[in-house]
């Protein structure tokens, strides 16, 4: 028995995170490090899972399997594939530049208050959903990742409800009643889509008699359960509801545009970084591998739903007057464009999909954390507040400016690379919908250079003209993210070379072939 | 000397990474670093020059394979460069020219404080411009065709603190955008279709598909054109991105990165051969933009907008002569270099007035400047002379081909695309002249500014004036040198390929006929402004030169169609989310609520009541049980 | 004398307490009407008893005697600290338990 990498790297920050709440209530400084280094370590140890995964080898690499409720056959299995590890480093990169972000949101507002004690609580949450995040993108037993994926609300809805975005228009009761609103959706919606999805986990069981998902798999393979039609579609559905208002797919998007909007900034990234991208990684893991046919079954539709967040969530990211609320928007175009890749079920668009949501990440995070720094200094989250911020702060507005051309895709950035291959990959399997697609790379140079343009250039406003510059803790934030973003998208080979595998396997799970070029076909 | 190839790149990519990250500290210096980064580049292309030209005709082009880029299952992307003939072309007109306009901009942006960052934006464009033209597929002369966008916002939007600026560099980059959307739909369909977008393969097989397919390929790459080259309906973009500083417009606005559109039909060659229809619209394209831009070039009274509205229709021009097919390729490409040389130096001409002037851009206030700046007005001459095609000037020779070879098109497009390019030369003549009578000649029509300040015209410092020197100097040989035993044709022929058509009327016709209509525009012109004084506020003018200073009401047109339009959209969208999608959500949980506001009312605290209740559920459970029975 | 005409009487006085219950506002007025109740089903267990020829019913009766007995001590108390509260015995005065 070898020693169990993946429990490790989980459970880690889940023993950080007790350690930290733990810390007493005077030595705040403290509990920050001590999150920060935990969360250092918990890199150090996904980056050996990255290096110990062979992407040639089998599927799912680093496997453990104990007995948890035997009556049930529910076990506690781990195990990662290509896309699973991109994102277990996708995630355990983020939460360091999360921490470090955050240090100063969750302080106490008078100076003195020695005996307040969130601030250890904001970081011993942080670190707790990253457990959890970690844990779900390795689970292979559906029911364990079903656990992980409900109990991922607790934290995260503290996180939100709990530690607001300090710069509000309002007052601060109509700012708590806002905040309120907020978590309390975020955790309505959520719940609705994981109680419907508690509902075919069940059927699964009563249907399969298993709940592993490799078990499962191969007995759909090679033939010995059989699923009539109808079932399998049920069963399809409740799974995608969930994943579908955690991604957030159009019509059930509206949660995230108020809980990005309310929450602090780091818990923003959190949210539509790391924990949104559960939900895309289940329908390529659960739903594509568990229900293949109805799968394709459900693809027109699921491609209109994509092809309308896309649009939809670009459109409306043009009409927004506050900068959270505006780059929640482009998350829900981005969220369409990743399950356009899954569903065109061509190699390029999960590849390309699976890429995204790494990207995604990252360059949702730069320009997120940059945005936050900005609007701690001003205290506004309105784009009318600020102006002509590039004379002032030079580095902040080139920052910020990095951040919005990866977010619209510019070349030479690691999303063009991913975004290129959905659009590939859902053009040579659906050509309308590529070309519907391709009008999101339009709409997302307009929202994100109206965004720059009015913050960043013009003559200086008021309230602006003292703006400090970038700090040291800031560029260690935004630097790296940056460094990233130019090397992903010059060399994504690192992470090509990972996912491919992986979906090759799904592809061969769904059992679709990618089209052939025509002068070929034609041979 | 493969290797050389990406050298190309690296040295204005290290410049700008240099620049733009090295902060305050490289003020002093970062200028030099920018400019002898791009003259390293202009030597290595130099060198690679002369070792192409040691070689037989077929065995020149260069390959180099630097690393996989995006490897997907069939999806094959490469960072690899190709340098033939055609992009060696490219690359010294870019090094060369760009070498002398950071010479240029030492003296020009001398006074800016912001000059280290200028000089960055400058070399990050030579870069992308460098990718895009020695690219060897379709997706990596993306980035450069994206890169050079972005180069281009950036510098456009230089004067940051000016809104107009900002404005003017979204407006560019959002209209490119939409020019790139063609591109990669184009990119896509080869992928479909031909399995690859590598320059090679694709070119090779456009026997094997269908001609619907190449001229979806076709349009689409012209749609990516159009954006690019400040074509119609694409163009205008242009105008406005006359806002950054001048040696910007002399580089990207006129010299290089929008004849990348030209570049882009010429490379994709085969594919235009093998789609007519296709041809057609590009052919269209350029001749309405000729005539487009040359009318609009007419009414401006700001010189360097005046100017745009010529680059606009030069390109024009060459976008025709791409259309043409064989007949037209070598042509375009010998005018793109030609235009090259004496449009910068004609912008280049203008930054010198202005620099000279306060920064005054409206010719009405300029007026006999030919005293007070005699090197600016020599250069600015020869350009002109060169652009409106007068004879043994550079203009001469590239225009008169195109004139021939749209006349060689045969038939009665011929006679038609002939026409439209004669009627071009003779605007060209005509709005050319306006500009040179406007500035150099005339009484002085300059007064004191707002603040008491009256402009003391004078002549530039010499890092100015070289530069613009030696730009005169191509102005007047490089036509010449080019066409002299069609040196130029052979050197690009092998990649391109070459028809010589059949032309109805003979070349010497239609030289005459070129001479008759540019000495038609200079007089009408000449009696315009030259006979009489100009007035210092422009008159009212008649509708077409109204239109005309409105670029033909394009931007009216996008303002309430695109821009009304789509603020509306998107503020009902807004109101949509907040009412219909998220009300539906919001309205369940309000009725949910109202429904329990009801049941709550039963609960009023009278015991009476909850005795009523309960007897009343006594009742009913009793009659129930001998209802149970009695059935 | 027939049984049931003791049944009848045990309906009769148990609909008067009902009504009682439910119409009278007076605390030890619907206080008797209970124990008024109580009594019609007490003479009912008794009659059934009578009727069978077996104790049980008369058992339960004394249960509930019983019962009630308590529920006096218990509703006096709670109407008398009522009393001393609010100074009315309405019952409709007490109505603070809602919503």
């Amino acid at each position: 028995m070898s020693f169990p990498l993946l429990t490790a790297t989980a459970a880690l920050p889940a023993i950080g995170a007790i350690a930290t709440a733990a810390v007493p209530a005077a030595r705040r400084t403290a509990a920050k490090w001590l999150a920060l280094a935990v969360s250092l370590a918990t890199l150090v140890l996904a980056g050996i899972v990255f290096a110990r995964f062979e992407p040639g080898g089998d599927r799912y690499q680093l496997t453990e399997s104990h007995a948890w409720i035997k009556d049930f056959g529910v076990r506690y299995e781990l195990g990662v594939d290509g896309i699973g590890v991109a994102l277990l480093a996708l995630t355990a990169l983020l939460i360091p530049f999360v921490i470090l972000a955050g240090w100063h949101d969750a302080d106490p507002l008078e100076t003195n208050s020695s005996r307040w004690r969130p601030t250890q609580g904001f970081f011993a949450l942080i670190l707790m959903v990253e457990a959890m995040v970690i844990l779900s993108f390795t689970a292979t037993d559906v029911f364990l990742f079903y656990i992980l994926f409900e109990a991922m609300l607790i934290p995260m809805y503290f996180l939100i409800g709990g530690f607001g975005d300090r710069a509000h228009a309002g007052s601060d009761e109509n700012a708590a009643a806002q905040r309120s609103y907020a978590a309390v959706k975020f955790l309505l919606y959520n719940l609705a889509g994981g109680l419907i999805m508690l509902a075919a986990v069940i059927g699964l069981y009563v249907v399969a008699g298993s709940f592993s998902l490799s078990e499962i798999a191969e007995a759909r393979a090679n033939g010995s359960l059989d699923m009539a039609t109808s079932t399998e579609r049920w069963l399809f559905l409740g799974f995608f509801f969930a994943f579908a208002v955690k991604a957030p797919l159009w019509p059930l998007h509206t949660w995230l545009p108020n809980a990005m909007g309310e929450a602090t900034t780091p818990v923003a990234v959190l949210i539509t970084a790391v924990v949104d991208k559960v939900g895309t990684f289940a329908m390529l893991r659960f739903c594509l591998q568990l229900f293949p046919e109805a799968s394709k079954w459900a693809t027109p539709v699921i491609l209109v739903l994509a092809l309308i967040s896309i649009v939809y969530g670009a459109l409306l990211a043009v009409g927004q007057r506050d900068i959270k609320r505006l780059i929640a928007y482009a998350s829900i175009s981005h969220f369409g464009f990743i399950v356009l890749g899954i569903f065109a079920m061509t190699s390029q668009g999960q590849s390309g999909a699976t890429l995204y949501m790494v990207n995604h990440g990252i360059s949702t995070a730069a320009l997120m954390l940059v945005a936050g720094f900005l609007i701690t200094r001003r205290g506004s989250r309105l784009i009318a507040d600020y102006g002509g911020v590039q004379k002032v702060a030079p580095v902040l507005a080139g920052t910020f400016l990095i951040g919005g051309l990866a977010t619209l895709s510019l070349p030479g950035l690691a999303p063009f690379v991913s975004e290129f291959l959905v659009l590939v990959g859902a053009f040579s399997a659906y050509p309308v919908a590529g070309i519907i697609a391709t009008v999101g790379i339009v709409l997302a140079a307009l929202y994100v250079l109206v965004l720059y343009q009015r913050t960043m250039t013009g003559p200086v406003r008021e309230g602006i003209g003292s703006m400090p510059d970038l700090k040291v803790r800031e560029l260690a934030v935004a630097l790296p993210l940056i460094a990233l973003l130019i090397f992903l998208g010059v060399f994504p080979k690192p992470l090509t070379e990972v996912v491919n595998p992986a979906v090759q396997h799904t592809m061969h799970d769904v059992q679709k072939k990618d089209p052939q070029p025509e002068v070929e076909a034609a041979k | 000397m493969e290797n050389l190839i990406a050298l190309l790149v690296a040295a204005p990519l290290l410049g700008a990474a240099v620049l733009l990250c090295g902060g305050r500290r490289l003020d002093r210096a970062g200028h030099w670093i920018g400019t002898v980064l791009a003259a390293a580049s202009f030597v290595v292309g130099v060198v690679l020059f002369t070792d192409m030209l040691g070689k037989g005709a077929e065995d020149r082009a260069l390959h180099q394979k630097l690393f996989s880029w995006i490897p997907v299952e069939g999806f094959q992307a490469d960072v690899a460069f190709q340098l033939d003939q055609l992009s060696m072309t490219f690359v010294l007109l870019i090094t060369g020219v760009g070498t002398l306009i950071h010479i240029y901009s030492i003296g020009y942006m001398e006074h800016d404080e912001r000059r280290r960052r200028f000089f960055g934006y400058l070399n990050l464009f030579l870069a992308a411009m460098l990718i895009l033209v020695i690219a060897d597929n379709y997706l990596l002369l993306y980035v450069g065709w994206e890169g050079v966008g972005l180069a281009s916002y950036l510098l456009i939007g230089f004067w940051q603190h000016k809104p107009s600026a900002a404005t003017a560099a979204k407006k560019a980059f959002l209209v490119n955008r939409v020019g790139d959307m063609g591109l990669s739909i184009a990119i896509m369909l080869m992928f479909t279709t031909f399995g690859t977008f590598a320059f090679g393969p694709v070119l090779e097989a456009t026997g094997e598909t269908s001609e619907g397919k190449l001229t979806a390929i076709g349009l689409m790459l012209l749609l990516a054109a159009c954006g690019k080259s400040a074509q119609v309906p694409l163009q205008s973009w242009l105008g406005d991105a006359m806002e950054g500083p001048t040696p910007v417009s002399a580089l990207i606005h006129a010299a290089t990165m929008v004849t990348a559109g030209v570049y882009l039909i010429v490379r994709s060659g085969a594919i235009f051969n093998a789609a007519p229809d296709a041809q057609l619209v590009v052919v269209v394209v350029g001749a309405v933009t000729l005539l487009f831009g040359a009318i609009v070039g007419c009414a401006k009274d700001d010189i360097k907008k005046a100017l745009a509205g010529s680059t606009m229709s030069q390109i024009g021009y060459m976008i025709l002569a791409a259309g043409l097919g064989p007949i037209g390729y070598v042509f375009a490409i010998m005018h793109l270099v030609t235009h090259g040389f004496f449009k910068a130096g004609l912008f280049l001409g203008a930054g010198s007035v202005m620099h000279g002037m306060n920064d005054e851009v409206d010719m009405r206030k300029y007026g006999g400047l030919r005293k007070f700046m005699p090197v600016t007005f020599v250069t600015f001459g020869l350009g002109y002379l060169a652009i409106i095609g007068f004879p043994g000037l550079s203009g001469f020779f590239s225009k008169d081909k195109i004139i021939e070879a749209a006349f060689a098109k045969g038939g009665t497009e011929g006679w038609i695309l002939g026409a439209v390019t004669l009627l071009g030369a003779a605007i060209t003549a005509f709005y050319m002249t306006r500009v040179m009578l406007m500035t150099f000649f005339g009484e002085k029509r300059w007064q004191p500014d707002a603040g008491g300040h009256e402009p003391h015209p004078h002549e530039s410092p010499k890092s100015m004036t070289i530069p613009m020197i030696v730009l005169a100097f191509g102005s007047v040989f490089a036509g010449g040198f080019f066409s002299i035993g069609d040196r130029f044709l052979h050197w690009l022929e092998p990649v391109t390929g070459h028809d010589h058509g059949h032309a109805p009327v003979s070349a010497t016709t239609v030289t005459a006929a070129t001479m008759v209509v540019l000495v038609i525009g200079v007089a009408i012109a000449w009696a315009m402004y030259g006979r009489r004084p100009v007035p210092a506020v422009a008159p009212r003018g008649s509708l077409l030169t109204r239109a005309a200073r409105r670029d033909l009401l394009q931007d009216d047109f996008n303002h309430v169609v695109l821009v009304r339009g789509g603020e509306h959209l998107t503020r009902s969208l807004v109101y949509v989310d907040h009412t219909l999608v998220d009300g539906v959500v919001n309205g369940t949980a309000a009725s949910m609520g109202g429904l329990s506001g009801r049941l709550r009312k039963l609960q009023n605290g009278y015991a009476r009541s909850y005795a009523v209740s309960m007897f009343g559920g006594a009742a009913v459970l009793i009659a129930a049980t001998l209802l149970m029975r009695a059935v | 004398m027939n049984p049931v005409n003791y049944l009848y009487l045990a309906a009769l006085l148990f609909t008067i307490g009902a009504s009682g219950v439910l119409i009278r506002r007076n605390a030890i007025v619907v206080f008797m009407c209970i124990e008024l109740m109580l009594n019609a089903c007490n003479l009912t267990l008794v009659a059934f008893s009578r009727m069978h020829g077996n104790l049980d019913g008369q058992i339960i009766a004394f249960f509930t005697m019983v019962v009630a007995a308590a529920e006096v001590v218990i509703g006096l108390a709670i109407i008398v600290s009522l009393f001393r509260s609010r100074h009315s015995a309405s019952v409709d005065d007490a109505s603070l338990m809602k919503l």
